[in-house]
């Protein structure tokens, strides 16, 4: 039994781990590309850290330009979205329960429809509204930013309504009611009242509205005419080969994304920490008082740290210069080239020998002995990365001798050195 | 009385598609009464009071509040302000501010309105509350919130939905001495809807008792009690022993029934229903358990029924004494504790006595199941 619960439990953390990595890996993999100096997004081989790609992104005219937009977009989409899902909600709990039924069918269709489709169909909708009213080809009703806030608002609509309707279905119409009796018109019953009770759900569906249409693609690569959102200038880059330029800027969207998803805890757990306590929650919102706020609530430690080291993450990449990291691996990386060159000509030269005195080749493949090429550079062999392990050349022999009976087998130094032996028998001719 | 604001109810019928949930109610409802409708659950009286309060317009016939015909106006535009059944307190909005929403939709200053809140707080002993949010109030006290918040609309009649349902036994009695208190203090209409006839009873000037939609007898409680009109009406308010019948005699305020299973038995015949027994009718009469004795009445009209104890019950103020009579006819009696031991063991042969004038006779109808 013991053994048994055992085994599942590091099956269990097995399963975990893979879990989260299949998750969390890739944004992890991609947040470390941002760094890394290389202009092809690639996290192993790490070469120079460095801030250099954040400064192409925020260069990049099209990636701005196209945030701008998607901003823009985002904004418009949220306004429209929300109304029309208030009111779909409004009319599907309140006003029409006999028609309920067919009336959801027909709002969440949006969501079911592909996005592709909704695009096309946008597209051509407007356009033929445009002829009808005979319009000009470029009026306002070919423009991009308002063919794809209409376009995206016929699905986010229907996402916002699902917000409210679930909101709704909690609210007691008693309380309509009652405002009404007490003298209340019905726009201040439902100002004072209902909207109140809403204002949550408002939140989360513009919340919600401003992901959707800010992820969108599929119905704005229809629509978008002369405004690309990024998504579709992200696309439009793949397509010509990226930069970790767009890594930094997926890294920036991670790093907002923990820091609003770690806020929106905070405040719910300092909101059931209030009602835990009894209190009213403005009683303990009021005043940022540190140690109360931390008390019982490992959310807010958490975006505390995070916050942290965000700040000092930006602080360090102000004065922080990867230049002359950068020009050591540059010469580092022009050393071994040199290297290679060296061991080639070398090669060759040794072949060349020993077709001369026809010697037979007693240790095999002649390219797993690296000879030490002669100083040819300026810098002789110092950035050899080989060299770390090995000792100066006059404290070389007495290392050589074998002071335990396994000799220096084990000595992980030996794996960068040549044999002594062997290098005897290399420098020698 | 003070001169109130009276209601009028006009050959009021009430429809929700085919159901008819209100048939043609006449009710006159004077100013500054305590009125009451009291009936089971579903028979209609929550669709009455949302029809006085203009949630609803009637399917036919006409509501009158202080004369006027009410036909057209919304909620917000009647003199009435209703308790809802569930109290329907703002959640998101304090205590004070609840109270004083009818002056907020007035467009009343903060400091006005929290003047007069904190008026109607001291006078729901609520003093210092205010600053609460409805859910941190205990049942009882949401309860007088809610009347506050009526209260201070200055309605001309207050339309209160089982205002105490929802409260334990002990506050409820409580609430109900209050409630009269404040009905005489503020000298408005009330309009009292209950499904508990001892509400109906002890705080009403007059009562209306509806079986589906149907209103059988509007009365003060006295009469109510003591003349029911209808079976239902004698058999849904307070207790009765029911005997089944035909008319075998019967003179203007008199009849004889004879019984399926008693035999013969004298009643009296209420005002409102004489006219409505004549002879070999089917009837009903009714005897209340306290109206039997065990003791010859001293009344002429004194009737007697021969039964065997089946089992008795000690009560504190008095006994139950549950009998079998012929043909195992049940029947409850009870007596009054008056300090000397009597008992009433099971077998027991007794002879029961009453007062034909507190028995009574009526045509045979449906009732109340209870
Ligand atoms: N809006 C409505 N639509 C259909 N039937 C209703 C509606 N409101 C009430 N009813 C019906 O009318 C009858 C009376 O209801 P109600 O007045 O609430 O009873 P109560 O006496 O318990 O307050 C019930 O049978 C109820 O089902
Ligand atoms: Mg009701």
């Amino acid at each position: 039994m013991k053994t048994d619960s055992l085994l599942i439990r590091i099956g269990l953390a097995f399963y975990l781990l893979l879990f989260f990595t299949y998750l969390l890996g890739p944004l992890v993999l991609m947040s470390i590309t941002a760094f890394n100096s290389p202009s092809f997004p690639q996290a192993t081989p790490w070469e120079v850290l460095t801030f250099e790609w954040f400064r192409v992104l925020y260069n990049d005219a099209r990636i701005i330009n196209g945030i701008k937009n998607s901003f823009i977009v985002g904004f418009f989409t949220v306004i429209l979205s929300v109304i029309m899902g208030l009111a779909g909600a409004l009319m599907l709990t309140q006003i029409w329960p006999k028609m309920r039924a067919t009336f959801y069918t027909i709002i969440i269709a949006p969501i079911l429809i592909p996005g592709v489709v909704l695009g096309i169909s946008t597209l051509v909708f407007w356009d033929r509204i445009n002829v009808m009213l005979g319009l000009s080809n470029d009026s306002f009703l070919h423009n991009g930013i308002l063919l794809t806030v209409l376009g995206q608002s016929t699905f986010i609509a229907s996402y916002c309504m699902l917000v409210f309707v679930a909101r709704l279905q909690r609210y007691d119409t008693g309380l309509t009611e009652a405002a009404l009796d007490l003298g209340a018109t019905h726009t201040q019953a439902f100002r004072k009242i209902q909207l109140p009770f809403l204002a949550p759900a408002i939140g989360s569906a513009a919340v919600l509205a401003f992901l959707a249409s800010f992820e969108n693609y599929n119905t704005t690569t229809f629509t978008f005419g002369k405004y690309p959102t990024l998504t579709i200038e992200l696309a439009q880059k793949v397509r010509y080969g990226i930069n970790p330029s767009i890594s930094s800027l997926a890294f920036i969207i991670v790093v907002l994304t923990v820091f609003f998803a770690l806020a929106h805890e905070v405040r719910n757990r300092r909101a059931q920490l209030a009602i835990a306590n009894g209190a009213p929650v403005g009683a303990v919102s009021a005043g940022f008082k540190l140690p109360k706020v931390f008390a019982g609530n490992p959310a807010a430690i958490i975006l505390a740290l995070f916050v942290t080291v965000s700040i000092s993450l930006i602080a360090f990449a102000q004065f922080y210069d990867p230049e002359p990291a950068k020009a050591v691996l540059l010469k580092k990386k022009r050393a071994e080239q040199q290297k290679r060159i060296d061991a080639l000509q070398k090669r060759l030269k040794e072949k060349r020998l020993q077709k001369i005195f026809k010697g037979p080749d007693i240790f095999g493949d002649g390219s797993s002995k690296v000879p030490q090429p002669p100083s040819k550079t300026p810098f002789g062999n110092v950035f050899d990365p080989g060299n770390l392990n090995k000792v100066a050349p006059g404290k070389e022999k007495p290392a050589a001798k074998p002071a335990s009976p396994f000799g220096n087998v084990f000595d992980p130094g030996n794996l960068n050195k040549v044999a002594p032996e062997e290098k005897g028998k290399t420098t020698k001719p | 009385m003070s001169e109130g604001v009276g209601v009028d109810l006009q050959d009021v019928w009430i429809k929700f598609g085919e159901f008819v949930a209100v048939r043609q109610a006449n009710v006159n409802i004077k100013g500054g009464e305590f009125f009451s409708f009291l009936g089971p659950s579903g028979c209609g009286k929550t669709t009455i009071l949302r029809a006085v309060s203009g949630f609803l317009e009637p399917s036919d016939g006409k509501i009158l509040i202080g004369g006027n015909d009410m036909a057209g106006f919304g909620p917000n535009e009647r003199p009435t302000a209703l308790i809802f059944q569930n109290l329907a307190l703002f959640p998101l909005m304090k205590v004070w501010e609840n109270i004083a929403f009818s002056l907020e939709v007035k467009g009343a200053s903060a400091s006005e309105r929290r003047k007069r809140a904190d008026e109607l707080l001291d006078m729901i002993a609520l003093t210092g509350q205010g600053d609460k949010l409805p859910s941190e109030l205990s049942g009882g006290q949401r309860q007088r919130v809610a009347i506050a918040r009526a209260l201070c609309a200055e309605p001309d009649v207050l339309l209160l939905d089982e205002p105490l349902s929802a409260l334990d036994l002990k506050l409820r009695q409580h609430m109900r001495t209050e409630l009269r208190e404040i009905q005489k203090r503020v000298g408005i209409t009330f309009i009292y809807i209950t499904h508990d006839q001892g509400e109906a009873l002890t705080m009403s000037d007059s009562v209306a008792v509806m079986k589906a939609g149907i209103i059988d007898q509007i009365a003060d409680g006295k009469s109510i009690y003591d003349d029911p009109a209808t079976a239902f009406v004698a058999s849904f308010v307070g207790e009765n022993n029911v005997f089944r019948g035909t008319v075998k005699k019967v003179t203007k305020d008199m009849a004889v029934i004879s019984t399926n299973r008693t035999g013969d038995l004298r009643a009296r015949i209420p005002a409102s229903a004489q006219t409505k027994l004549s002879l070999g009718d089917q009837a009903m009469l009714f005897i209340r358990p306290e109206a039997l004795d065990v003791t010859e009445s001293k009344n002429k009209s004194d009737t007697r029924i021969k039964a065997k104890v089946h089992h008795s019950e000690f009560e504190g103020q008095g006994y139950n004494v549950f009998l079998e009579g012929s043909e195992g006819k049940e029947i409850k009696m009870s007596l009054t504790n008056r300090g000397e031991t009597r008992m009433y063991d099971s077998g027991m042969e007794l002879t029961l006595h009453y007062d034909a004038n507190q028995a009574v006779a009526l045509p045979a109808g449906e009732l109340a199941s209870e």
